[in-house]
């Protein structure tokens, strides 16, 4: 199968999943089983993660300005910008694309190959609007509130890394992340993020609903999964970019 | 009842099916034997509505597949049962929530009324203490028999069994058989079985239907079998010595 065949068959896909679920009770059980198994599992990670990028983002910001005529609030304005702008939608959802990827592949291509798929068409239920549409949902409105908690813990991490490193001054820092803030880059980043959480949602999904063969295949599938979304989010990243900030 | 009139099934240029007709009655348990590529499983998913043949007909108790809406085929859908080779449950539910989970779809029933009838099927497959318990933690027997409760729970007119006895032993093949054949008859259901066993053949083939090369090549009963002079069906049915000498043996009483 071709890439266009696979393009083909995603938006296929997509048109079986956005209907409305056969009963409601069964979607609110779903969605919050997903949240708790693809958001609210997710906190530590990207809290770890965060934390001490924004250390390291401080650190070598730090480092590399030699020159005594740049103010030292920079660090801090250089720490926050990187967060908001790339570090926390983007980098957080490759993160996100390895743990929660993997995760949606393989839980979904288990079903397929052990034939659970087939039940709940042979019962009559519309298989991928009842696995894929509580996942999308639950990813697209919680992932914005991780990469806030991301964002916050990143630039906090900078300033723990300050104070830790005494390479630069707390109010010069504090200076610098309240320094020219600009709210729409907060809504770029949360637009971003909306999109890549549809991503990490879906194209996981498509690699383990069509997955064919035995616990072999769905290992493979996962690998592929990963990559895919990564190689999306990227190319999605990209084309936001130069859509919302040029 | 399901009448099968003349099917035919093609994947690109392999015609997998290549004319069947049989039939199935309520309260019977009818066999699909046959070698492997034989053309069971299609025909059996073509019996589920997962395959539609390209030529032919198959009636549900008069209602002809060809001519159904979508509606009809969802309908048609809750009034079939499924077992599946491998039991297909579902991993991440308890064996309670597995056989409820047919009635939360489809029924509004309170879920005090749900919890009654999955202890009912539950009960009435002998899995009375184990709700709680999820799939990984129950042996392929009792997988076995939470999937002929799920089947059962939306009381179906129609019960199909992908190889129920596949990865059980002796005796626990033999009580899902008879499991299988005391639901078909108590609650009157058409069920069709599809199957490797030879025990299941003797023990509850009211009809049995031998498949070869896509085509129906014998059908009868687990009686008329043991007497059949169709060479096909001898040479497959009574392929080991034991079923030789047993057949032997039942021919010389007579």
């Amino acid at each position: 199968m071709n890439y266009i065949e696979h393009v083909g068959k995603y938006f296929m896909m997509l048109g079986q999943i956005f209907k409305r679920p056969q009963k409601f009770r069964v979607f609110w059980e779903a969605l919050f089983r997903e949240i708790e198994q693809l958001g609210i599992k997710s906190i530590g990670i990207i809290s770890f993660i965060s934390f001490f990028i924004g250390g390291v983002i401080a650190l070598q910001t730090a480092l590399n300005i030699s020159d005594p005529l740049i103010p030292k609030m920079l660090i801090g304005f250089a720490t926050k910008r990187s967060v908001i702008l790339e570090f926390a939608p983007t980098f957080c959802s490759i993160i996100l694309a390895g743990k929660v990827g993997s995760y949606i592949t393989s839980s979904i291509g288990t079903m397929r190959v052990t034939e659970q798929i087939d039940a709940l068409e042979i019962m009559g239920v519309n298989s991928l609007n009842y696995l894929v549409l509580p996942k999308i949902i639950a990813t697209v409105f919680f992932y914005p509130f991780l990469i806030i908690l991301g964002m916050f813990l990143a630039i906090f991490g900078g300033w723990a890394a300050g104070i830790l490193s005494n390479m630069f001054y707390e109010a010069d820092y504090i200076a610098g992340i309240q320094y020219d803030f600009a709210p729409f880059l907060v809504i770029y980043a949360l637009v971003k993020t909306i999109i890549f959480a549809f991503i990490i949602s879906t194209v996981p999904s498509y690699h383990g609903y069509y997955v064919k063969g035995g616990s072999l295949e769905v290992g493979k599938a996962s690998t592929q999964s990963v990559v895919w979304t990564i190689v999306v989010i990227v190319i999605a990243n990209y084309f936001l970019t130069q859509m919302l900030l040029t | 009842m399901i009448k099968v009139n003349d099917i035919h099934k093609r994947f690109g240029e392999a015609e997998v099916l290549k004319g069947i007709s049989t039939s199935f009655e309520p309260g019977k348990t009818n066999l699909i034997i046959g070698q492997s590529g034989a053309g069971k499983t299609v025909f059996l998913k073509s019996l589920l509505g997962l395959h539609t043949p390209e030529e032919g007909t198959i009636i549900y108790n008069g209602q002809i597949n060809t001519e159904m809406t979508i509606e009809d085929k969802r309908d048609f859908r809750q009034e079939l049962g499924m077992v599946f080779q491998g039991s297909a449950l579902f991993d991440s539910l308890n064996v309670e929530e597995n056989v409820m989970f047919p009635l939360k779809m489809f029924k509004k029933e309170s879920k005090e009324e749900m919890l009654e009838r999955v202890n009912f099927v539950l009960k009435r497959v002998d899995l009375e203490n184990s709700n709680k318990k999820f799939p990984a933690e129950l042996s392929g027997g009792m997988q076995k028999r939470v999937a002929i409760a799920r089947a059962i729970v939306m009381n179906p007119k129609y019960l199909f069994c992908d190889e129920p006895n596949s990865g059980l032993d002796p005796s626990t093949s033999i009580l899902i058989d008879n499991l299988i054949k005391e639901i078909t008859q108590e609650y009157q259901i058409t069920t069709v079985i599809n199957t490797h066993d030879m025990n299941s053949v003797m023990e509850i083939g009211d009809k049995i239907v031998f498949l070869k090369d896509g085509l129906k090549a014998w059908e009868g009963s687990s009686k008329e079998i043991f007497k059949t002079d169709n060479q096909t069906v001898v040479d497959f049915v009574y392929s080991s010595n034991l079923f030789k000498k047993v057949r032997e043996a039942y021919l010389n009483e007579q």
